[in-house]
């Protein structure tokens, strides 16, 4: 784009950006103070994610941007356009093709590859902050792999409702140190960032802080032995594809209690339909 | 039952934008605001997107003023995205307040001064009627000539010093810090500390201050000095050796003098909360110094106890960018969560259920 550098930042911000990813990479899940730049996109819009995405893009990469799981949410649409337009960088919204994924909640449901890269919107890194607000606090408390507070909560919760009340955002313990906030993706999605084969990266732009997982590293949800981790998911298939091992949205389709539940991946979701798989809710032609 | 997934964001997009544009323009039978219409008859507003902007161009706060609708956040915004993009060539010199060509300079503890009182172009005695004369292009009229100030007007503060009744200034002398390159991190050293509020939103450091006044961390503060007029800013490039003028811009400076009860090893003076902002902005450069009054209670051994005290909490709650991004944020979905939630209060509510059940 005229006037601007490839992918909108200029090249020492990206190295600075690079820095702080490789230090947040040697020290999974640790939380790295970055100087987060003001981007022409708002706070809260995924600002970090747009900054470490822009930092290590390269001209060859193929870039694909869900919001929700889905490729045609409005957030989605306005930040490929974005790299597209400062970047000039090929798009797509199949899992498979991207070298580069950017995401806000959720976690593609098919398996991410060594050679492909996920980056996650962050609005709060600090998987402390509700329990303890002050970050000079939580600070020493990650030094220390002082998470009692945590386990306290979570207990609590059980004594009070008999289970872990956490849906989403749920926190996790990366290569058994540093205890994570995954982002707010569902619950469900948890399980798929241990052993992930891709490098998995966080940025929080309006927190300025960036974290990572590096590829094949062991991501534990906190549980107990007598209450083990569970993911949360709506009890049926699809109501497009069938699948049953996909997380669900749920979309009201009348005034009358009318609901159908269908797969929040919207490219899985198409796959699937694409190779003949059907829901009960789909129409015939709604397949090819 | 039909349903096809909800398709359609980009040509969404696209209309809202159309859509922007020409609510933007309103009805194009009326003549468009030029540029320096904005820059000559909304000064204030230009000034206080360039504070919170921290850009000095009064033509570019003036285009974001014009581009945001007059929406000032949404200004400040702009002008934020694109001082990011531009290379940095160099840091000024220290500007020098005590040499400032004056339009304004009043001081609330001493009736008279070395150089006097000068209200300047201030709204403070008007009388807040509404002038209908404006409603129709009305002829201004014409101001009595004054001579520039051209006397020397000492710093309140320095005279002040001279008696030893107000703490020293802090010697300055490493590079400031700057938040716009480095991240906050705590202890946050007043350089950085009047950065943050330097940028910040003006309606939270008004109630910032506003609540110190109210007893939320009271310092007992006295309008040592407010002046505003035009600085020079100079820049040393390493090559030359020596200060060149790069300019002049207005600032407004508040030199607020508060009581302070002395220590163990201090005996009892006054101390120091500054302010300095972009342009003609009182109200905001007032707030910073009451609120930067504030946050000095822990180094000057006061009971941290309000909010205005809480160092962390004012510097990561001020920058209204921040602030308007992440509330706003809210408006964008949340249905993967939100579908989790709904999963998990029904699972809760089974589980109430059945331990009811087990109950009876």
């Amino acid at each position: 784009m005229k006037g601007y550098n490839f992918a909108y930042l200029d090249e020492q911000t990206k190295r600075m950006i690079r820095r702080a990813l490789l230090k947040a990479v040697a020290i999974p899940g640790h939380q790295v103070p970055f100087g987060s730049r003001e981007m022409p996109l708002p706070y809260g819009w995924g600002t970090g994610g747009i900054q470490v995405t822009a930092s290590i893009l390269g001209g060859n990469d193929v870039l694909k941007v869900i919001d929700q799981g889905a490729d045609d949410t409005t957030n989605a649409v306005s930040i490929r356009r974005f790299f597209a337009r400062t970047a000039g960088v090929a798009t797509t919204t199949r899992t498979a093709e991207a070298t580069v994924i950017q995401t806000r909640h959720r976690i593609p449901e098919q398996r991410l590859r060594e050679d492909q890269i996920i980056v996650y919107q962050v609005p709060q890194p600090e998987p402390l902050f509700r329990l303890e607000p002050s970050r000079i606090e939580t600070r020493r408390m990650h030094s220390l792999a002082d998470y009692g507070l945590m386990h306290v909560k979570l207990y609590e919760d059980i004594a009070r409702f008999g289970q872990i009340s956490i849906s989403y955002d749920y926190p996790v313990l990366v290569n058994q140190r540093y205890l994570m906030s995954p982002s707010p993706i569902p619950a469900f999605d948890n399980p798929k960032m241990d052993m992930m084969p891709a490098l998995q990266l966080f940025g929080a732009g309006r927190e300025k802080r960036i974290y990572a997982i590096p590829p094949w590293t062991r991501v534990r949800s906190l549980d107990f032995d007598d209450h083990p981790f569970r993911a949360i998911n709506a009890p049926r298939p699809c109501g497009l594809c069938g699948a049953r091992d996909a997380y669900l949205d749920e979309v009201v389709t009348d005034d009358r209690g009318g609901r159908l539940f269908v797969c929040s991946d919207t490219d899985h979701c198409a796959e699937r339909r694409a190779a003949g798989h059907m829901g009960d809710d789909a129409l015939p032609e709604a397949a090819e | 039952m039909a349903y096809v997934a909800v398709k359609g964001g980009e040509r969404a997009i696209d209309n809202a934008h159309a859509w922007l544009a020409e609510e933007r323009r309103g009805d194009p039978a009326v003549p468009e605001l030029s540029l320096p219409q904005i820059t000559e008859q909304l000064g204030r507003s230009v000034d206080r997107a360039m504070g919170e902007g921290s850009l000095y161009d009064r033509e570019l706060a003036a285009l974001a003023i014009k581009q945001a609708q007059g929406d000032l956040i949404e200004a400040a915004f702009l002008l934020r995205a694109y001082r990011t993009t531009l290379p940095r060539f160099a840091h000024s010199r220290p500007v020098e307040t005590s040499a400032m060509r004056i339009a304004r300079r009043v001081s609330a503890i001493f009736k008279d001064l070395p150089g006097g009182q000068v209200l300047g172009p201030t709204y403070d005695y008007t009388h807040r009627l509404l002038d209908f004369g404006l409603a129709d292009a009305a002829a201004v009229p014409a101001m009595a000539s004054v001579a520039p100030e051209d006397d020397a007007m000492p710093l309140v503060p320095d005279i002040l010093g001279q008696e030893g009744l107000l703490e020293a200034d802090g010697a300055g002398g490493d590079d400031p810090g700057d938040l716009t390159r480095e991240p906050l991190s705590f202890p946050a050293s007043r350089d950085v500390r009047l950065q943050a509020l330097a940028r910040g939103d003006e309606g939270f450091l008004l109630g910032l201050g506003y609540s110190t006044q109210r007893g939320y961390g009271g310092s007992h503060p006295f309008a040592g000095e407010i002046r505003m007029g035009l600085v020079t800013v100079e820049i040393e490039p390493p090559e030359l050796g020596f200060a060149i003028d790069i300019g002049e811009i207005v600032v407004t400076e508040c030199q607020m003098v508060n009581q302070f009860k002395g220590s163990k090893t201090v005996p009892p003076q006054f101390t120091r909360g500054y302010g300095l902002v972009f342009g003609f902005s009182e109200r905001k450069a007032m707030a910073m110094a009451l609120v930067d009054r504030a946050m000095r209670a822990a180094e000057l051994g006061e009971d941290v106890t309000a909010p205005a005290q809480d160092v962390e909490f004012v510097l990561y709650h001020s920058d209204n960018i921040e602030a308007t991004g992440f509330v706003e944020h809210l408006k964008l979905p949340h249905y993967v969560d939100f579908q989790s939630e709904l999963q998990n209060v029904r699972r809760l509510r089974t589980e109430v259920a059945r331990m009811a059940e087990a109950a009876e």
